[in-house]
Parts: structure tokens; C-alpha cells; sequence
């Protein structure tokens, strides 16, 4: 018999032959890694969007080309070498992938992430391997409220403010309505959009009707003919939808036909990215958002940052900046502006603690926004959001949005050390509108 | 025959051993934690191969993997419980348990219609939890620290290392286990139930009972390997540890390993999570390309998995006789 | 009424496709023993195709309407060459072995094929509208339901009458039926066994072709879509009995109905309730409903 020594072997061997560890990195470069998703029903509407954002933003920080005040080269002067890996296969495996990135790739940052199933798995993680991570888009609010964190950073609002100004616009736009139900998917993210949005109508419109058949069918599902005609058959007058990525143009697409934008008031929290990439096949009369001030709903914002970004972006990607665009380019700039801001105080190129220090309670101007990292101990950002109303542009055949209504960052997101649900359910105490 | 198994025996020491005293010692944090995962899916392999001997193959053991991974996240988020020492035999028990039920009625059944049954009970629970806010739906959630008898550790390093020294120290024992018992009168019938149950019956032993045992034992491994693979990666979700992909991932891991030994799904585990890796990193939109060739390959090929083919070196080098 | 009608009409909706789709599996089963988890890859091969043409065609001009022809030369493409090409090269090898092996070299098989899209299509979503807005709608139950749906009822009653006349009424449909009752006795009648299963097998994958063809314009045909309706058609073919086509009708309809019931009245049971179903008939008759007749061999 062999047995005893092959397997003795074989485990001495197998695990030598790997005991190879990557080399460290030197200091004139700082790596970091850009998840989004690059594959799968999310990857066309957000994926590639996200990519192209940050990879745009970070060729421009890399030569120097940012409008001012934003163009000094690089990270603190380093040049940033950047590696976009995939989000897409559940959190399980991400948080296995995340692992890998910084224990056998050793990044010094990750800026990125589009799901909230992603971020809210992640956040431990990122805690437990100590490493600079901003969450660039996913959008639940459980992962600053569900713990503290130390290096991780969130830089836009989550998504109470979208469902918040989303109640708001029905009350200021549609008074009258009496009754709403939802289709949302069944994780995180929808099932917190439909809670904050369902909060904020008991506040804010009391005397509207929740409906008692609200759908929730599996993200990626695909096919929502069976839920569209249970929506039809609902008596309630407007249908609340958080659906993003590849579900919510399958759900337009066949929502159409059925004449459902038709009979019913429709309001998608992330329609933004859908009104570019279906153009005229997108209904008129939807009420749309984009998680805040980004993609459509800004087209038309005139500032030296904004229109270098769309014009930028269109010239090398040949379509305007949809919302993750935004996002990611948002979370790209932040990183570097708290580099550049470490390395000033420091004198040199700063340590990861340092970065940290000086991205806590930061605020700076964005492509499209002004960003202020105000809650969860300086490391949650909020910004202003938008509604407006989908309406093709038959003249220079684009599509466009109709009574966009800005909401300021204090009116839809709580203020620091208050829980969102607790501070819509109180009815908002001390928002600014 | 006791020489044999007293020999292999030596040989998963030396070898459990030795990747032990490596990992500490000179192995990168990163391979650890692939042998980590690898390791704890490999625990539930072996469960497949005690069925495999018999000849059955499960289409459903995700639904073992599954419960064990969810009864240490459960445990944990609903009662604080991190403890490994109630977790883990709590995962286990908990698989047998659902195992020991479900016996009575997929012991009936053999081949395709065995594997078709586990299939479908597999993907019962995974409805219930994709549907179930209470119980994470889609996106599962995080898992506890772990503690060691009360004491947990903040330092990821030294976690690590624990984590990767106790599933070598348990790899190594049910390892061991597994090997005597399948070297023991009652496990030797299951090559006899595979080759031919009539007779087995004739000789008095009843063939169901006897898939019943091997089916409640491979049940309570897997459990083990989902329960120490949630601790590992300190996530559960329905997608990568309940839906029918991972039942599917398990038999491809015992296929990939062979049914030689109780060492080759430990071996077997390792290749696949460094390939995974590897793929990810290279090639990331042909991972699957890659898993199904090599099942294709194994299967018209190789049918002895990883395993033959080590054995066969070995024994070319005349390393011993 | 209203709410019954719905459920009738989306569960026949949803039977159709999966009736379309099953009727391959099962089929195939029925006569090579074969378990074709490959089968799911056909459909997703199927989808793409077609929605990838609706596409081509739509720029080309043809009216959106027109562009339904492009259900059809997908699934034969994808049926004809692809079909062929892996009953060829890889199932012709298994024949004969162990069920489960079988099983386990389709899986591997359906993995390749499902990357080899990616390759092929890329990883962006594919959209095929077209028929869908094109079919007139039609009132029912108070609800307005699409016209494309309910002809895809239509062409699955018809795709399974046609197999029904096929296997009952044709020389070639008894050989077939001879060989799912006892392919030894077949062989040695004289039977060319060999090239039924050919014929069967590329058959049956036009079949998962055209299930995924049609139900492309009213999906984002996206990675990864193929993986669901593996485990549905097989939970269909199970509980309908393997390898027998009334048995693919009644398991689709329990499917579809089961489903839209679900989704309409008790969304939260809407994923399992289909596998429930499915693992109390293995329970109770693990033949299926309608197991397809045994030879006695004594």
C-alpha cells in the first residue's frame, strides 16, 4: 500500500507548490479594485455604465485632466492602477472574492459595489480585513445602521431618501391619489424600498390606502407577466417600483402591452437608466427617479463639472452618463479628494488611517451634486433628490423628463444617529424642505 | 485488512499533519482561507462518496448543506450563539436529523428517481428561504463570530488560523471515522448494495436500513461541511448554499475527486477552489466553461477522478509497494 | 371571476412554454433514457438566437409583426445544428451507461454551452419586443392581457397535437413508440435504433429551442436565464410521469396553474410550492401521473 506516503505527499507538495505569495507594491502607485456587475442582467443598464464612469474619471485623474479644483495627478500624486472585477454570482461569493482581492491581490482600496444583497454581506468583512472600501450605488441603509464601521464609506444617499422624495412628489405632484401597491424584489434592496416608501406615505399622505396584495418576486426572475396582471387586477391607483438592472426593463417591456403605464400611475425609484437605453420604448407619463441628482434628471444642470462629464463621457462612450455612471465616478472623486486632502496634512504620501481620517464628515463638490458625508459618524453621504416625469422629446427624438422637482439632502434623509425607519415612523422630525 | 487501514490511517496523520504545520508556518493568509473552504466543502464530499460507494448519487444535498450552514447563521443571529462547540454538532444534528426523516422515504428509491427526490426536497427549502424575510430571503445574511469556548477573537489573522487548524482537526478525524467505518462489515455492505441488493438481502441484512444509515451519515457530513463553510465565509445565502447549483457543485467535486479514498474529496476540494480562483482572476466569463469541460473529461476519461491518477503516480515512482 | 379568470389565463400562459419545453425533455427521455440537463441550454440557445434575429430582422425593416419568423428558424437552427452536433459527438458516446452518469456529463455539458453563449452573444441583456407590441390585446376578466401570450397557448396546443399524431398515426412515430416500450425487443426486430435516437434527440432539442424562442420577446434574455426552467421542466416531466407526453401536459398545466395561483393569491409560497408538488408525487406515485407503460420482461 502507497496510501500513507502519497497522502503525505501530496499535502506537503500541493500546498508548497502554491506557498508562492504576491510581491508587495510599491508606493508611486496605489491599486485598487472596482467591483460592479460585468455579466449578467445587471450588467448592461448598471454594470457598464459604472465601469465606464470610473474608469473615465480615474484616466482623467491619472492625467491630470480633471476640471479644477480636481486636477492634480493621480491619488496623493500616485498613479492609480485599477482592476474591475465582477460583482455578479450572489454576496456568498463576493464576500470569497473580496477576500481574495485583499489577501491575495492586495489592493489598497475597493470602491465600487451596485447591489445592496453586495454591500450589506460585505460590511463585516470589510470591518474584519480592515480596508478602505467605498460602496459606490447599493443603497440599503442596514449596512451603517446595522453596526459601526470603521473603513467603510458610502458616497451617496441610501435608500430612504429615494422613497422619501418619492412620497413627497406624489403629495406635491398627484394629491388626489387614494390607493398604492408595489412590485419589488425580494431582497434587500426592494424590500427596504418598499418599507421606507410605505412609511412615508402614512406620513405624508395619510388618508391614501395601502393595497394588501404587494408583490415581491425573486430578483433576476425575469418574467412578471402573472405579477403585472395581479397589479392590473388591484383596485390601488399608483404602483411604487424600486426595480433596477435588466428586471426593470423586462417589467417595462412587458408591462407595455398589458397597458398597465396606461392605467395606473407608475413611479420607478431607479427608472433613470432605463429612459436612455429603451429611448422611445420607454412609456410617457412615468414618474421617474435616479437615486438622486445623476443621469436625466441633470442633463440639463450647467456646471463646469456636469458638462465636462457628459461631454466626456458621450464623446467616448457614445451614450449620455445614466446614473451609475455618476455613482461611480461620485465615489472615484471622493476617494481621491481624501487622498489629496490626507497627503496635505500629512506632508507626504498618507497611510490608509490617515485617508480615513480626512474622508470622515468630508464635503465636496461632485459632477452633479454637492456630496456631504453627514451620517453614521462622518462615513454616510447624503445629497439632494429628484423626481420628473418621463416625456419623449419628439424634436431631437431623445428622451426626456418633464416637471423635475429637486427635494434638498436634509428633507429625505434622517439626520445623524437616527434610525430611518424610527425617524420616518416619528413623521420626520426635523427635516428641511 | 487491518494493516491496510491501520496504514492509511498514518497516511491521513502524516498528511493532515503536514498541510497543518504548513499552513501555519509558511502558507500565505490567502491560500489559507481557500483550504479553509475547500476543506469544509470537502466534509460534505465525503458525505457523497459514503452514498456513491452505495451507487446512489444525490441531486439534493444542498439541502443538507444548506441546513447545516443556515442552523449555525440562525443560531447565532437569533440567540447570539457563536460558540463552535454548539454550532457545529447543532448543524450536524440538525442534518441528521432532517436526513433520518427523509430517509424513510428516499431509501426506497434508487438511481435517477434518488436523485430526483433529493432534488426536489432540496429546492422546497430553498423556495421557503428565498421567500422568508424572517430567515434572510435572497440575501441571507451575515454569520456570527465564532467563539472557542467563549473565546472569539477580533484579529482576523489569528481567526483565521483557528478556523483553518479546526477544520484540519476535524477534516483529519472524519476522515479517519469514514475510513473505518467503511473498511467495517457494516460499510463493506455498501459496495455490496451497490453490486447487488437482492443478495445482500439474502444474507439477512436489509438493504434499505442499510442506505438509510449511509444516508443519515452523509446527511449529518454535509450539514457539518454547510455549518463550517458559513463560519468560514461568514455569509450564508440561499443562491450559493441551497439552490440546485450547489447540490451539483458537491457531485462535481466527488466526481472531480474519485471514489478512491476518503483523502481524495479533501484533494479534489483544494483543486476546485484554486481553480475557481484562478479562473475569476483569468478568465472570468469562462468559469463554467471550465468546470463543465473537466466534468465531461473526468467522466469519459478519467473515471477514477484525481485520486487514480495520483495513486498511479505514485506508484510509478515505486514509492513504497 | 375576474380573479379566477386571470389565473386561468396567466396558467396557461405559463404551461404553454413549459409544456413546449418539457415535451423535448420528456421525449427524449422517453426514448434514449437520457435525463438532458443540456436541455436548458438548448432553450437559452433558443431564446438568444431568436431574440438576436428579431433584432436583425427589426433593423432590416421587416414589420414587427414579420419578425415572428424568427421564433422558428431559432429553434431549427439551434435544434438542427447544435442538436446534432452534441448527439454526435457526445451523447451517442453514452448511450447505454449509467443513468446518473448521464445526468452528470449533461450537466457539464449545459455548463459549456451556457458560457459558450457568453462568448458568443456577450453578457449584455438582449430585448425582442417587437411581437409583443405588434399582437393586438384582448379584454379578459377585466384585465387587459397580450395577444402574443395567448397564441402562444394556441401553438402549444398545436405542437402537441402534432407529436400526439405523429407518434399514433405515422410508420415512424410506432418505431419510436416500439423502442420507448422495449428497445431490446427493437433492436432485434430490426429497428434502426440508432438513428431514431438521432432523430429523437435533435428533435427533442428543437423542441427546448423553440420553448425558448417563444418566450423570448416577453423576457430580457440575459446569462443565466437557462438555469431556472432546467428544474422546472424536469419538476414537470416528473410529476407528469418520465418519458410520457400527456404526462408533460398535465404536469405543465399543474405547474402553470399551481404558479399563477400563487403568485396571485399567496405570493409567498410561489417558489416551493412547484417542488412540493413535485416531491409528494415521487412520494406517492414515483412513476409519475402518468407513467408511460412498462414492458413486463420475464
Amino acid at each position: 500500500m502507497t496510501n500513507r506516503t502519497m497522502i503525505g505527499a501530496i499535502g506537503v507538495s500541493v500546498a508548497a507548490a502554491l506557498a508562492a505569495a504576491a510581491p508587495a507594491l510599491a508606493k508611486d502607485a496605489v491599486s485598487i479594485a472596482v467591483p460592479a456587475f460585468l455579466s449578467g442582467p445587471a450588467a448592461g443598464p448598471f454594470g457598464v455604465p459604472a465601469r465606464n464612469g470610473a474608469e473615465m474619471v480615474i484616466d482623467a485623474i491619472n492625467a491630470g485632466k480633471l476640471p479644477a479644483p480636481y486636477d492634480s495627478k493621480g491619488f496623493a500624486g500616485a498613479t492609480v492602477n485599477v482592476e474591475f472585477v465582477d460583482e455578479s454570482g450572489g454576496n456568498t461569493k463576493q464576500v470569497a472574492e473580496y477576500r481574495n482581492l485583499i489577501q491575495k491581490r492586495n489592493v489598497d482600496a475597493v470602491i465600487g459595489y451596485i447591489s445592496s444583497g453586495s454591500c450589506a454581506a460585505l460590511a463585516p468583512v470589510v470591518e474584519e480585513l480592515k480596508t478602505l472600501t467605498v460602496f459606490a450605488v447599493c443603497g440599503t441603509p442596514r449596512v451603517f445602521e446595522d453596526g459601526e464601521r470603521q473603513y467603510i464609506f458610502r458616497t451617496m444617499s441610501h435608500a430612504t431618501a429615494d422613497n422619501v422624495a418619492a412620497a413627497h412628489y406624489i403629495k406635491d405632484m398627484f394629491p388626489a391619489v387614494k390607493s398604492y401597491t408595489g412590485i419589488n424584489q425580494n431582497y434587500a434592496w426592494g424590500q427596504d424600498s418598499w418599507r421606507d416608501f410605505e412609511l412615508s406615505m402614512k406620513v405624508l399622505m395619510p388618508d391614501a390606502a395601502q393595497s394588501d396584495k404587494v408583490q415581491f418576486p425573486k430578483i433576476f426572475a425575469g418574467q412578471y407577466g402573472s405579477e403585472i396582471s395581479a397589479l392590473s387586477l388591484d383596485a390601488a391607483e399608483l404602483v411604487h417600483s424600486s426595480f433596477w438592472d435588466g428586471d426593470l426593463e423586462g417589467f417595462i417591456f412587458q408591462a407595455t402591452p398589458r397597458g398597465l403605464f396606461k392605467q395606473k400611475k407608475v413611479i420607478l425609484t431607479v427608472g433613470g437608466t432605463a429612459a436612455y437605453r429603451l429611448g422611445k420604448k420607454m412609456p410617457d407619463g412615468v414618474i421617474l427617479g435616479a437615486r438622486g441628482p445623476y443621469g436625466i434628471l441633470v442633463r440639463d444642470r450647467k456646471t463646469a463639472l456636469n458638462e465636462w462629464f457628459i461631454k466626456t463621457y458621450f464623446d467616448r462612450y457614445g451614450t449620455y452618463p445614466s446614473g451609475p455612471a455618476y455613482q461611480y465616478a461620485q465615489a472615484v472623486l471622493a476617494t481621491k479628494i481624501a487622498y489629496d486632502k490626507a497627503a496635505a496634512a500629512a506632508g507626504g504620501f498618507p497611510t490608509q488611517d490617515q485617508v480615513i481620517a480626512s474622508f470622515k464628515g468630508m464635503e465636496f463638490e461632485s459632477f452633479s451634486t454637492t456630496v456631504k458625508l453627514a451620517l453614521a459618524g462622518g462615513h454616510q453621504a447624503i445629497t439632494e433628490n429628484v423626481y420628473g416625469i418621463t416625456k419623449w422629446n419628439a424634436d431631437d427624438a431623445e428622451p426626456g423628463v418633464t416637471d423635475v422637482k429637486f427635494y434638498p439632502a436634509e428633507c429625505v434623509m434622517p439626520p445623524d444617529g437616527v434610525n430611518s425607519v424610527d425617524w420616518i415612523t416619528k413623521g420626520m422630525p426635523g427635516a428641511k424642505c | 485488512m487491518a494493516l491496510t487501514s491501520d496504514r492509511t490511517t498514518l497516511g491521513l496523520t502524516v498528511g493532515f499533519v503536514a498541510v497543518a504545520l504548513l499552513g501555519v508556518f509558511v502558507l500565505p493568509d490567502w491560500l489559507l482561507n481557500q483550504i479553509l473552504v475547500a476543506f469544509s466543502r470537502a466534509l460534505a464530499v465525503v458525505g457523497l462518496l459514503v452514498l456513491w460507494r452505495t451507487g446512489l448519487v444525490s441531486f439534493g444535498h444542498a439541502l443538507y448543506f444548506g441546513l447545516g450552514a443556515y442552523t449555525v447563521a440562525l443560531l447565532g443571529r437569533n440567540y447570539g450563539i457563536g460558540e463552535v462547540l454548539v454550532t457545529l454538532p447543532a448543524a450536524t444534528l440538525a442534518s441528521a436529523l432532517v436526513g433520518f426523516l427523509l430517509g424513510f422515504i428516499v431509501r426506497r428509491y434508487r438511481e435517477i428517481f434518488f436523485a430526483m427526490l433529493n432534488l426536489a426536497f432540496s429546492m422546497v427549502l430553498f423556495g421557503i428561504l428565498v421567500k422568508t424575510e424572517a430567515l434572510g430571503s435572497t440575501d441571507g445574511f451575515n454569520v456570527e463570530q465564532p467563539t472557542l469556548l467563549g473565546i472569539g477573537t477580533d484579529d482576523a489573522a489569528v481567526k483565521l488560523t483557528a478556523l483553518f487548524l479546526g477544520v484540519c482537526a476535524i477534516g483529519w478525524l472524519t476522515a479517519v471515522l469514514v475510513h473505518r467505518y467503511l473498511g467495517s462489515i457494516l460499510g463493506s455492505l455498501t459496495t455490496a448494495v451497490r453490486d447487488n441488493e437482492i443478495r445482500v438481502e439474502y444474507l439477512g441484512y436489509s438493504a434499505a436500513e442499510a442506505i438509510h444509515g449511509k444516508y443519515v451519515m452523509s446527511a449529518a457530513l454535509t450539514g457539518l461541511g454547510g455549518g463550517f463553510m458559513a463560519i468560514s465565509l461568514g455569509q450564508v445565502d440561499p443562491e450559493s448554499m441551497v439552490n440546485w447549483t450547489v447540490s451539483g457543485e458537491l457531485v462535481f467535486v466527488t466526481i472531480l475527486s474519485g471514489p478512491g479514498s476518503v483523502a481524495a474529496p479533501f484533494i479534489g476540494s483544494l483543486i476546485f477552489e484554486l481553480l475557481r480562483t484562478y479562473a475569476f482572476e483569468l478568465v472570468p466569463y469562462a468559469w463554467q466553461l471550465i468546470v463543465g469541460g473537466t466534468l465531461l473529461l473526468i467522466i469519459f476519461f478519467l473515471p477514477g477522478g484525481v485520486w487514480s491518477v495520483l495513486s498511479r503516480l505514485a506508484g510509478r515512482r515505486g514509492v513504497e509497494p | 371571476m375576474n380573479l379566477l379568470l386571470t389565473i386561468l389565463v396567466e396558467g396557461l400562459g405559463y404551461a404553454s412554454y413549459l409544456f413546449i419545453v418539457s415535451l423535448g425533455l420528456t421525449v427524449i427521455f422517453g426514448v434514449l433514457k437520457i435525463l438532458n440537463v443540456a436541455h436548458g441550454a438548448f432553450y437559452a440557445w433558443g431564446a438568444y438566437l431568436c431574440a438576436f434575429l428579431i433584432g436583425e430582422f427589426s433593423t432590416m425593416g421587416v414589420s414587427d409583426l414579420g419578425t415572428m419568423v424568427a421564433i422558428p428558424i431559432a429553434a431549427l437552427i439551434v435544434g438542427l445544428i447544435l442538436g446534432s452536433a452534441i448527439e454526435r459527438t457526445i451523447i451517442k458516446n453514452l448511450y447505454g451507461r449509467d443513468e446518473v452518469l448521464i445526468v452528470l456529463a449533461t450537466f457539464g455539458l449545459f455548463l459549456v454551452l451556457e458560457d459558450v453563449i457568453l462568448l458568443v452573444f456577450g453578457v449584455d441583456p438582449y430585448f425582442a419586443y417587437q411581437p409583443t407590441y405588434a399582437m393586438p390585446g384582448v379584454q379578459i376578466g377585466g384585465i387587459h392581457q397580450d395577444g402574443y401570450k395567448l397564441s402562444m397557448i394556441v401553438v402549444s396546443l398545436v405542437i402537441g397535437l402534432i407529436s400526439w399524431a405523429v407518434l399514433n398515426r405515422t410508420h415512424w412515430g410506432k418505431l419510436v413508440t416500439a423502442i420507448i416500450y422495449d428497445s431490446e425487443l427493437a433492436v432485434a426486430m430490426g429497428i434502426n435504433v440508432p438513428r431514431v435516437f438521432y432523430t429523437v434527440f435533435v428533435a427533442g432539442a428543437v423542441l427546448g429551442a423553440l420553448g425558448g424562442a417563444y418566450i423570448a420577446p416577453t423576457i430580457s434574455v440575459a446569462p443565466g436565464f437557462g438555469v431556472e426552467v432546467i428544474v422546472l421542466s424536469f419538476a414537470v416531466v416528473v410529476i407528469g410521469g418520465l418519458g410520457s407526453i400527456p404526462g408533460a401536459a398535465i404536469g405543465a398545466l399543474l405547474v402553470g396553474m399551481l404558479r399563477a395561483y400563487a403568485v396571485l393569491q399567496w405570493p409567498e409560497i410561489e417558489l416551493f410550492v412547484v417542488y412540493a408538488v413535485m416531491a409528494a408525487v415521487l412520494i406517492f406515485r414515483p412513476e409519475g401521473l402518468f407513467a408511460p407503460a412498462k414492458a413486463r420482461k420475464i
